[in-house]
């Protein structure tokens, strides 16, 4: 378990499986969000938005815990999977922070009238892009892949002890700095009729966030092992 | 011939021997412990030009400016941190050492913040009144950043440690570190402001020092762990 041609045969068995999963979840969740769902009565139909944005979020906020997870387990344990999955969380997580702030911005542009707000959570959310990015950048920049993975492992785990820290300093810069910026309106339960599909489509995007790191490792694992036997054997039938 | 247990430096003797020695190599080029100060004066004198002469803005904004500034100084003694040890093969040496690496890479931090933080902090005030800082949050604006300085030192190695086997790692070693110092920036302007408000500065004061504590307690450990990681690559 954990060797490279394992993970490769039952990744693959996983992916063909939680692929077709993924798509019809997204497509249900998708459809009921946007064509069910009632629209809101203060803001119409552009809170619809949300189906896309919160999960983004919520996904991309968990990812960077399952990065840093598994950079503990490949130093601690030195499991080479872990690393590679590791690396593959970097820009999975990084696009979906993207995605998250730039949906927000859509959102904000017709609800606050402005695509940029320095609010607590965007902020937050920009600085989480920032730690993804640093990863990926330090993993780029070193020559030697195994050092590579190590220091990014090392990286990821410092991120994950400030990143409550740093969620709650800038809560604190935020409550301090109100003034004349826009506040989420008042907590208003959401209604049923919208949480459902907000819920499926949260499960559908960790779906895709895990299948699209898994398809990550593999294609990692087909370009690192491109020269040994397991692959070659395995390519004579099907990939 | 003596067992490596007698001829071992004890603990303390060690930190002290290997803070003296960083300090002595820090102080033998004296510009490169004065060229942050120079930095910091003239990033001080940019924000004026840049945002207007005006001293009542100025005196609002000098919080923040002169946070910002500490903030990017630290950047700039944090890419030279672990380089020359690096390169002339002494970090080899204390890797191999029989004193655990976390403890004189401790040793060294503390150097470079006695000569950089430290430094800055006691030179402050001069360019908290160029900013037209109230004169009453001076002493908050040292504290702050004597215990500020000391975290952005250690989380600064953590980075420095990451990339000083690679070249030109200066501009990556800021994209990893500005974002873990976000916490140290944002308890430093608002104990400065706090004061200016002339309200009570202690809370965020309590907080930055305990920062600063739980930077020491576990950042050493991760410089450790990185600065292996180099000397293997």
């Amino acid at each position: 378990m954990g060797s490279p041609p394992w993970f490769y045969r039952v990744s693959g068995a996983l992916v063909r499986w939680l692929l077709p999963v993924t798509a019809i979840v997204l497509i249900l969740g998708a459809l009921w969000g946007l064509l069910v769902a009632p629209p809101d009565f203060r803001q119409g139909n552009s809170y619809r938005i949300i189906y896309i944005h919160v999960p983004a979020a919520v996904v991309a906020l968990a990812g960077y815990y399952v990065m840093a997870v598994a950079g503990a387990v490949s130093l601690i344990w030195r499991i080479k999977m872990a690393d590679v999955a590791m690396r593959a969380v970097a820009p999975v997580g990084a696009t979906l922070t993207a995605v998250a702030l730039f949906t927000g911005a859509i959102w904000g542009k017709p609800t606050w009238g402005t695509w940029w707000v320095w609010d607590a959570r965007i902020t937050s959310m920009l600085i989480l892009l920032f730690l993804y990015l640093g990863v990926v950048a330090l993993f780029e920049a070193y020559e030697n892949k195994a050092a590579a993975a190590r220091a990014c492992a090392v990286l990821s785990l410092v991120g994950m002890v400030n990143i409550p820290i740093i969620y709650k300093s800038v809560d604190w810069w935020y409550s301090l700095h109100q003034g004349a910026s826009i506040r989420f309106t008042g907590a208003s339960a959401i209604d049923a009729s919208m949480l459902y599909p907000l819920l499926i489509m949260i499960s559908g995007f960790y779906c895709l966030f895990t299948v699209a790191v898994l398809m990550n490792m593999r294609s990692e694992l087909i370009w690192t092992h491109r020269q040994s036997g397991w692959l070659r054997d395995l390519s004579g039938e099907r990939v | 011939m003596q067992s490596p247990e007698t001829s071992a430096l004890s603990l303390g003797g060690a930190f002290a021997a290997q803070f003296r020695r960083h300090l002595k190599v820090l102080l033998a080029s004296p510009s490169d412990a004065l060229n942050p100060l120079l930095f910091f004066l003239m990033v001080v004198t940019l924000f004026p030009i840049g945002l207007g002469p005006d001293p009542e803005r100025l005196a609002v904004m000098a919080p923040g400016i002169l946070w910002v500034v500490a903030l990017l100084a630290s950047l700039m003694v944090s890419a030279r941190l672990f380089g020359s040890d690096y390169e002339d093969g002494s970090l080899e040496q204390m890797a191999l050492a029989p004193q655990p690496l976390a403890w004189l890479a401790g040793a060294e931090i503390m150097a470079n913040w006695v000569v950089s933080g430290v430094l800055l902090s006691l030179v402050s005030p001069l360019f908290a009144l160029m900013l037209g800082l109230a004169s009453h949050a001076i002493p908050i604006l040292v504290l702050s950043l004597l215990m500020g300085s000391l975290s952005l030192v250690l989380v600064g190695a953590i980075g420095s440690a990451l990339t000083v086997s690679i070249r030109r790692g200066g501009l990556l070693l800021s994209l990893l570190i500005i974002p873990l110092n976000v916490p140290v920036l944002v308890l430093g302007t608002n104990a400065v402001t706090e004061a200016i408000l002339g309200g009570n500065s202690m809370s965020w004061l309590a907080l930055q020092g305990a920062l600063a504590l739980f930077g020491l307690a576990l950042a050493p450990f991760a410089v450790a762990a990185a600065l292996r990681i180099s000397l293997d690559s």
